[in-house]
């Protein structure tokens, strides 16, 4: 046997398998949702056709529309919640922090969560800003109100917080490893030309951690619009996002092809910030040098 | 890491400023926000107040016997087991010959199959879910625990492809070129050089599909028959009202999925630690 044919061979041995394993059931099941976004919705169930009015329904129809702004919206505040909370972190791990098990040790720390039950997660803000919950009853306890207060859960506050708290840890981890490349001698530099410490985090740190920023807002941006279980614990009648009516148009709704459509959306949108922020990101690169 | 071990030991001792305490105690509370509701969740699982509020009550097990008594939990906590160790054999069946067929052969097309194959951990698990359920029923398959096992298995194959990848990456090639030469059998090459080598990254993908597996929602949510997993059980309680019970079965699921995923790293870490020359680039 000739060392090219025995080289095929190898190959096919190894790849047959899971060739036609992705095949059926990955991209083909995103083919046929593609395909059903195109059909016509149909008593009981749907017809084969090929138009585009389950796209115009999504744009055209304010209903549908108005879910994804508010999706838009949602994932960006808690993207920007998640940054306040994981720059100042990630921070003080990178450069504050002397002992290296020390480091190692927050570090651990702030990862962890990712690793309890996302579910669980969302349930305990339920308990904590509930009326009967640990807020409120804290801060009666403490004599701050008298009644119990409605305020805290069932609307977009609590649904930013407890996504915030669900995805920080994804957003201190590029952070924090985009930090810590950031060779010290340029921060001495700075220092030694006599910048004061604001300025070197302007012009030296905070750009070269832009990477890293880019990396944690393409990940919390991405999982929050696709999440609609914390809208339903802790959202509140006004918090659909595109994953809940998604949910629904498959569920109890039984339109399929408004559900395939709405999902093609969200697959275009989470890719599209995917591409974007490489592209940025490759931009970025070329200019720091 | 190592320039910031020769920083460190060169640094002189400073005094701690006022900006350094600042940002020191916004980090804790960070942490204390990280931390909150994990804590919360354990502590209202002793507590015998039925309702979740301050102040603490009477410390209690009662929770933990009633969630450890309950049927259809202990079903739901069994059939996520099986869906799990399912899965996860699935992940393996299939990520590992895609990790070496990824490492060790160019074929047309790729890139574009890399990109594909790490779609499900990108994209969010709701389209998944959704795509499955619209394959499954065009092919006439009914929903069951089955067509869990098969989504879970399509969602995580993609953590075994990356890290067995990572790993293979670095392992030194020449090691089986001498194997061979020595006239073991390609079968023998793989099982007594190849394998050992990756094993660390097999195990600890494996250590963490089955966490994810078990804790998995928007997947199952769309592919599940009659037979609940525990998340599903769970949801299906926690949207009806809040049962203590939850946090007793909450806190049993903290503590053994940071178990297994502190195992996972410990491996990855040790055995990265004593990697072997690094594969010169190609």
């Amino acid at each position: 046997m000739k060392p090219r044919t025995r080289q095929v061979l190898n190959f096919w041995s190894l790849f047959t398998g899971p060739a036609l394993w992705w095949g059926t059931v990955l991209l083909v099941p995103y083919l046929i949702m593609l395909a059903i976004s195109f059909y016509t919705r149909q008593f009981p169930f749907h017809v084969p056709d090929f138009q585009f009015g389950n796209y115009v329904t999504l744009i055209a129809d304010s209903q549908y529309f108005l879910v994804l702004l508010r999706s838009l919206w949602i994932a960006l505040a808690v993207s920007v919640t998640a940054f306040c909370l994981s720059y100042p972190l990630a921070y003080f791990l990178a450069f504050k922090v002397r002992s290296n098990r020390l480091r190692l040790f927050l570090y651990t720390a702030a990862i962890v969560p990712l690793w309890v039950s996302y579910l669980l997660r969302a349930y305990t803000w339920k308990t904590i800003l509930g009326s009967e919950g640990i807020l409120n009853s804290f801060l009666m306890w403490i004599g701050i109100i008298s009644e119990p207060s409605t305020i805290f859960l069932y609307n977009q506050g609590a649904m930013v917080v407890t996504m915030a708290y669900i995805f920080t840890p994804f957003m201190v981890m590029p952070i924090y490893a985009s930090l810590e490349k950031i060779p010290r001698s340029l921060i001495e530099a700075s220092k030694d030309l006599g910048a004061p410490r604001f300025t070197t985090f302007r012009k030296i740190t905070l750009p070269l951690s832009m990477p890293g920023v880019l990396a944690g807002f393409t990940f919390t941006f991405g999982l929050s619009i696709g999440d609609f279980i914390s809208p339903i614990l802790v959202g509140g009648p006004y918090s659909n996002m595109i994953a809940n009516v998604v949910a629904t148009q498959f569920g109890m709704a039984m339109n399929w092809p408004l559900g395939s459509a709405l999902g093609v959306v969200l697959l275009v949108i989470v890719l599209g910030i995917i591409t974007a922020s490489d592209k940025l990101e490759r931009i970025g690169r070329i200019n720091l040098g | 890491m190592a320039t910031v071990t020769l920083h460190d030991a060169g640094m002189r001792k400073k005094p701690i400023d006022a900006g350094t305490t600042g940002l020191g105690v916004a980090a804790l509370c960070v942490l204390a926000f990280l931390y909150t509701p994990i804590a919360t969740l354990i502590v209202f699982s002793f507590n015998s107040n039925s309702i979740t509020r301050l102040p603490l009550e009477d410390f209690t097990f009662d929770w933990y016997t009633r969630a450890l008594g309950n049927p259809d939990l202990m079903t739901a906590v069994w059939n996520s087991v099986f869906v799990g160790v399912s899965a996860v054999m699935i992940c393996l069946a299939i990520g590992i010959p895609t990790a070496l067929a990824l490492d060790r052969h160019d074929f047309p097309g790729k890139t574009v199959f890399r990109r594909l194959v790490i779609l499900p951990i990108t994209l969010p698990g709701l389209i998944t879910g959704v795509s499955m359920l619209t394959f499954f029923r065009s092919v006439g398959v009914d929903l069951s625990i089955w067509t869990v096992i098969v989504g879970h298995g399509t969602a995580l194959t993609a953590i075994v492809v990356t890290n067995v990848f990572a790993r293979l990456q670095r392992f030194d090639r020449r090691i089986e070129e001498a194997s061979a030469d020595l006239g073991a059998r390609p079968w023998q090459t793989f099982r007594h050089v190849t394998l050992p080598n990756i094993r660390s990254a097999i195990i600890g993908s494996s250590l963490i599909s089955f966490t994810l597996s078990f804790d998995e929602i928007p997947v199952t949510f769309f592919l599940t028959g009659r037979d609940n997993t525990l998340p599903m059980y769970i949801w299906s309680v926690i949207r009806r009202g809040i049962t203590p019970e939850i946090n007793a079965v909450g806190t049993i699921i903290v503590v053994i999925s940071i178990t297994l995923i502190l195992i996972s790293v410990f491996m990855m870490h040790r055995e990265n630690d004593r990697a072997g020359p690094v594969r010169p680039a190609r």
